[in-house]
């Protein structure tokens, strides 16, 4: 029975291959995705590709998804998205801050699709930006990693010394230091966002450094390797759960959920109510997902980290809530000043406690 | 039993023959490839290679195989020189990134000055400049001390992308761009900007010096003493001493000058296709730029004809994948069997065929 429905999935499959696909209808929305990396990355491009699926699934036989992969930064991005835009294509999401002037140069001759670029800051009637305060899960990360830490010494990869990358290793101090005033951090920049051999070590590095909590901006699983190897090390998923390599080192994660923002944006393509909007979305939204904090945390630190994130979530309470200096001492936040999200946005410095300095 | 025979001399008809015969024969695997992956093999086939120029969007399409094209011709011209002198320079994609810089680097000191009559000379000076000095490491090296220059201009590929990176996020980054890598876009900074000669043609400064590269070299190598030393230092290194070639200056001037051009390639490209110094600013047109040398059989007409077939399958085959979402990596295969199959079918130039025993001599 199984081999009969396999043969028969097979002249199903060959069939439709040669007649090819089914001519279009006019009234299909027809949404392009342009991807920088391979759709099976493991991290930042799958998992857009992946929310970008959810949605089509949502739609069903509403839309017409089209997409390319490892796009270049660059001339080729424009190609890419102009190609695309010829294809008929009504809106088209670019998912990387590279891909930024590109896309506002596409949108300027075809004033009539709809462009979505995600991480940027450069809007215009009929380009929208997006992206998601991964500060957020970095408060929680930090929180955790200043409770499990013995050494008090916890170790952070960083990929590329940019503003989101520079957030997330404030916020995730800022919580660590607040519940465990003796904790340290050491960074290494690896200057990419994947590439796993770098990656292990880096971490393999942090480890012999004593450090026994490693957080990553980066997206492989190859630090969570090396801490199991390592053995008493704790891990956090980046953009996906790894919930494989829990529940120990992987203790918790941040997650990228871009479908619900794909669903309401395309929604809003089909219902003719489109407009240029600028997005930041955190918890609350749904944007950002904290994986499931494994058992090897204490139950006490994990009661406390999930009601911060509830309390982030409900918008009671703001990661960058003063007082909070800057690396040389002086005054950002005042007490009980809440960062603003331009200062969010361009932040370029560490918070007072930090050792080392931003590679520029 | 069929067996190869070396001909006595490389055959003329051949050496031309096979780059086409390379072409038809990756053609025909290509679509085979295509078939395997679900596709209708002559509609990929017909996106790669009709489409861009004739298509129905040719008017967008053309352009930007120009844009493609041109530093691909200009790197090319400058390697057939060593490569024809036996002098392997295959380091030229380190060379394009530091004239990038060194050209971009001019202007964005000097931001926001505008006589462009002065920059843009200037900044096409730099990227020679930096290419040609980039190029004089492997070419010193070998001179003094006898190191291979395949590796070590090979090597300086990877130090030019580091360097890149570097200045990417630290001395040349845009200091209103947020803290994001990157520089300042040199397309929107106009005395620095490589824009159209006529809009919408594609044709750039970069195009142009392409064009003027290949005539000059063909004019050198037919015409000229020093395209003569270099063919017999390639072809026989021991006459060429004997006929006063010195084979010092030849390893100078053959790596200097394709140095140079390299880096005005990336001089060209950075003020106009791509604007921006950036870590992901090198596109390997140096390495592809082998293959087109090679493909155009180091003669300067060929790598014309040849640099912008190669153009136009990266234009098509991007095409391809966004309009019949092949795979990315279906594409860089097609490309890669046009090299395999060129290489096999270059046997031809060099042996026959030969049906029965061997003759005993």
């Amino acid at each position: 029975m199984k081999r009969r429905t396999l043969l028969a999935t097979g002249a199903g499959a060959a069939m439709a291959a040669a007649l090819g696909l089914p001519a279009r209808a006019q009234d299909k929305t027809k949404v392009g995705f342009i991807y920088v990396g391979p759709i099976n990355d493991g991290g930042w491009t799958q998992h857009h590709h992946h929310s970008a699926m959810e949605m089509v699934h949502h739609f069903g036989d509403a839309v017409d998804f089209v997409y390319q992969e490892n796009v270049p930064e660059g001339p080729d991005a424009e190609r890419a998205i102009t190609q695309m835009a010829l294809g008929g294509a009504d809106i088209i999401f670019t998912t990387s801050f590279g891909f930024m002037d590109p896309t506002i140069n596409v949108a300027a001759n075809f004033p009539d699709v709809k462009f979505e670029h995600a991480t940027g800051y450069k809007q215009a009637d009929n380009v929208s930006v997006y992206s998601a305060r991964f500060y957020e899960g970095r408060a929680i990360q930090g929180t955790l990693a200043g409770r499990i830490t013995k050494s008090n010494k916890v170790g952070y990869i960083a990929s590329v010394p940019i503003p989101e990358v520079i957030r997330g290793i404030n916020s995730a101090y800022l919580h660590a230091k607040k519940v465990n005033p003796d904790v340290e951090f050491k960074v290494i920049w690896i200057f990419e966002w994947l590439n796993p051999a770098k990656e292990a070590d880096a971490a393999k590095a942090l480890i012999e450094q004593g450090c026994d909590v490693v957080l990553q901006h980066t997206d492989s699983t190859a630090p969570h390797q090396a801490a199991k190897e390592a053995g008493g090390v704790y891990t956090f998923g980046q953009a996906a759960d790894m919930a494989e390599y829990g529940p120990m080192p992987r203790i918790s994660s941040i997650i990228d959920n871009w479908s619900p923002y794909y669903i309401e944006r395309v929604q809003a393509v089909i219902d003719g109510t489109w407009g240029s909007v600028n997005t930041w979305d955190g918890i609350g939204a749904g944007m950002v997902g904290i994986g499931e904090i494994s058992d090897a945390v204490p139950a006490e630190a994990k009661a406390e980290a999930e009601a911060m994130r509830d309390a982030i979530a409900a918008g009671t309470y703001h990661p960058f809530t003063g007082p909070i200096n800057k690396q040389d001492g002086s005054a950002w936040l005042a007490e009980g000043e809440i960062a603003n999200d331009g200062d969010l946005a361009g932040m370029f410095f560490f918070v007072e406690g930090i050792e080392g300095d931003i590679p520029s | 039993m069929l067996r190869l025979e070396k001909r006595p001399q490389p055959s003329k008809n051949w050496s031309y023959g096979a780059p086409l015969l390379a072409v038809v024969l990756t053609i025909i695997l290509g679509m085979g490839l295509f078939a395997i992956l679900g596709k209708d093999p002559v509609i990929a086939i017909k996106t790669i290679f009709w489409d861009p120029v004739f298509g129905q969007f040719a008017h967008f399409y053309r352009p930007e195989v120009v844009k493609k094209a041109a530093p691909l011709v200009l790197i090319a011209v400058g390697l057939s020189f060593g490569f024809r002198a036996g002098i392997w320079n295959i380091g030229a994609e380190g060379q394009y990134i530091i004239g990038a810089i060194c050209g971009a680097g001019v202007a964005l000191a000097v931001y926001p000055y505008d006589t462009r009559w002065v920059l843009f000379p200037l900044m096409i000076v730099a990227g020679a400049l930096g290419g040609f000095l980039w190029a004089m490491i492997p070419a010193l090296l070998r001179v003094f001390f006898k190191t291979n220059e395949i590796l070590v201009s090979l090597m300086l590929v990877y130090v030019a992308e580091v360097l890149i990176k570097a200045f990417s996020i630290g001395l040349l980054r845009n200091p209103e761009g947020y803290g994001m890598p990157g520089s300042r876009n040199l397309r929107q900074y106009p005395a620095a900007a490589n824009l159209d000669l006529i809009s919408g043609t594609g044709f750039h400064w970069g195009a142009l010096t392409a064009v003027f590269a290949v005539v000059v070299a063909y004019v050198m190598f037919t015409r000229h003493q020093f395209g003569f030393n270099v063919r017999l230092a390639g072809q026989s290194p021991r006459a060429a001493g004997f006929a006063g070639v010195n084979a010092n200056k030849l390893i100078i001037v053959c790596l200097g000058l394709s140095g140079a051009m390299a880096g005005l390639a990336g001089l060209f490209e950075v003020a106009g296709p791509s604007g921006q110094i950036l870590g992901s600013f090198p596109s390997y047109y140096g390495f592809t730029a082998i293959i087109v040398a090679f493909l155009g059989r180091l003669n300067p007409i060929g790598i014309l004809l040849a640099g912008l077939l190669m153009a136009l399958t990266y234009i098509g085959g991007q095409a391809a994948e966004a309009q019949l979402n092949l795979p990315s990596a279906a594409i860089l295969t097609f490309q890669g069997m046009l090299l395999f199959c060129l290489l096999a079918v270059d046997v031809l130039t060099n042996y026959r065929f030969k049906i029965g025993k061997a003759e005993v001599r």
